[in-house]
């Protein structure tokens, strides 16, 4: 029997990052030769297929499998570039109650055994959808950004999440901007852990080929000169259990360094 | 005048997180706090039932609450009380 996680990935605030997170880290484990599924819970407001670039290739969604209108495995879409990697679509014209949190339990045990890990994309907010997205997960993945907005909505999740009795949640930065940090302008990762207090799992700076790669469909992760997608890498190396050091937000900054370690004149 | 040149060149202005940390700090000491009406009221069901073992209450005016202060958070019960009991050795 293989020993299966699921994760879902959450942050309460919008906008922060979640999608592109689920996107990436799942990427990022396919290429690392896991068995992965994506599960996309935001029913209504479908993203997760687009930033996948797998959007023309959905027959069936999640509502189709809990109503018996296909079998799971048809509703599977199968990633272009790894074998192992799967996503499972929302539904685009339901309501957020077409599915029950005792129907996505169902729903990852059933694949659980067939996927090393099963990451599920919450939707924002903390109403049906987010009770649905934690159902079936053995822990959670906090977004957060370093805003006020966005590390108050993590707080609340958190405590939501340990009420459900998910008490190891782990936190991702967001969008970090290493020169605004530096001026005393936003806040850093300190400052926020010590708000929160719960384990940090990684740091990803702001990064303008996010926006590149989700208009291509293709996750950071897959080409070299991305930060946030190195960030990613690592971040996925974490959850298989090694031990990675953070991403520095210095060599982040400075762009000589990155030439430098291109040349490999850089240590 | 001076005021305004030392400020436009001082590389001393405090930067803004600081400020993002402070009302953070308060914001979530509001937020924490935060417990259902619910909750309030079965306590405050509790709480006259054992008061009224040792003295008589006006229930109807009772009050309990939570208040924020600037770094803390404090239960406020207020209870008037109508009539002591007699005292009785035990």
């Amino acid at each position: 029997m293989m020993n299966s996680r699921v994760l879902v990935v959450t942050s309460g605030k919008g906008g922060v990052g979640k999608t592109t997170t689920t996107a990436n880290l799942g990427t990022a484990l396919a290429m690392m030769d896991k068995k992965v599924v994506l599960i996309d819970t935001d029913i209504g407001l479908r993203n997760l297929d687009v930033v996948m670039g797998l959007e023309n290739r959905i027959v069936f969604d999640i509502v189709d499998v809990v109503n018996g209108n296909c079998k799971l495995k048809q509703a599977l879409i199968r990633d272009k570039r790894f074998d192992g990697l799967c996503l499972l679509p929302a539904a685009q014209t339901k309501e957020k109650t077409a599915v029950t949190p005792h129907q996505m339990r169902n729903l990852t045990n059933e694949l659980r055994g067939e996927y090393d890990y099963i990451v599920v994309d919450c939707p924002a907010g903390i109403e049906q959808g987010f009770k649905n997205a934690i159902a079936g997960a053995d822990s959670a993945i906090v977004v957060a950004t370093p805003e006020v907005s966005s590390v108050r909505d993590a707080d609340r999740i958190i405590g939501l999440l340990e009420a459900a009795g998910l008490t190891d949640s782990r936190l991702i930065i967001n969008r970090i901007r290493p020169k605004m940090v530096k001026k005393g302008d936003m806040m850093d990762i300190n400052d926020i852990m010590d708000i929160l207090s719960i384990e940090l799992l990684g740091v990803v700076p702001e990064d303008e080929c996010i926006v590149i790669s989700t208009n291509r469909g293709e996750p950071a992760v897959l080409g070299n000169v991305s930060r946030a997608g190195e960030a990613y890498r690592r971040i996925a190396r974490r959850i298989l259990g090694e031990e990675v050091p953070m991403y520095s937000l210095d060599e982040s900054s400075n762009l000589m360094t990155r030439f430098k370690k291109m040349l490999k004149l850089a240590r | 005048m001076l005021e305004f040149f030392t400020k436009l060149f001082s590389k001393e202005t405090p930067g803004s997180k600081d400020v993002a940390r402070e009302r953070l700090r308060l914001v979530l000491i509001h937020d924490r706090s935060m417990v259902s009406p619910e909750l309030i009221a079965a306590l405050k069901e509790d709480l006259i039932q054992v008061i009224q073992q040792y003295m008589d209450i006006d229930v109807e005016s009772l009050l309990v609450n939570l208040e924020n202060d600037d770094d803390s958070v404090a239960l406020i019960a207020n209870i008037p009380i109508k009539s002591l009991k007699r005292a009785v050795s035990i």
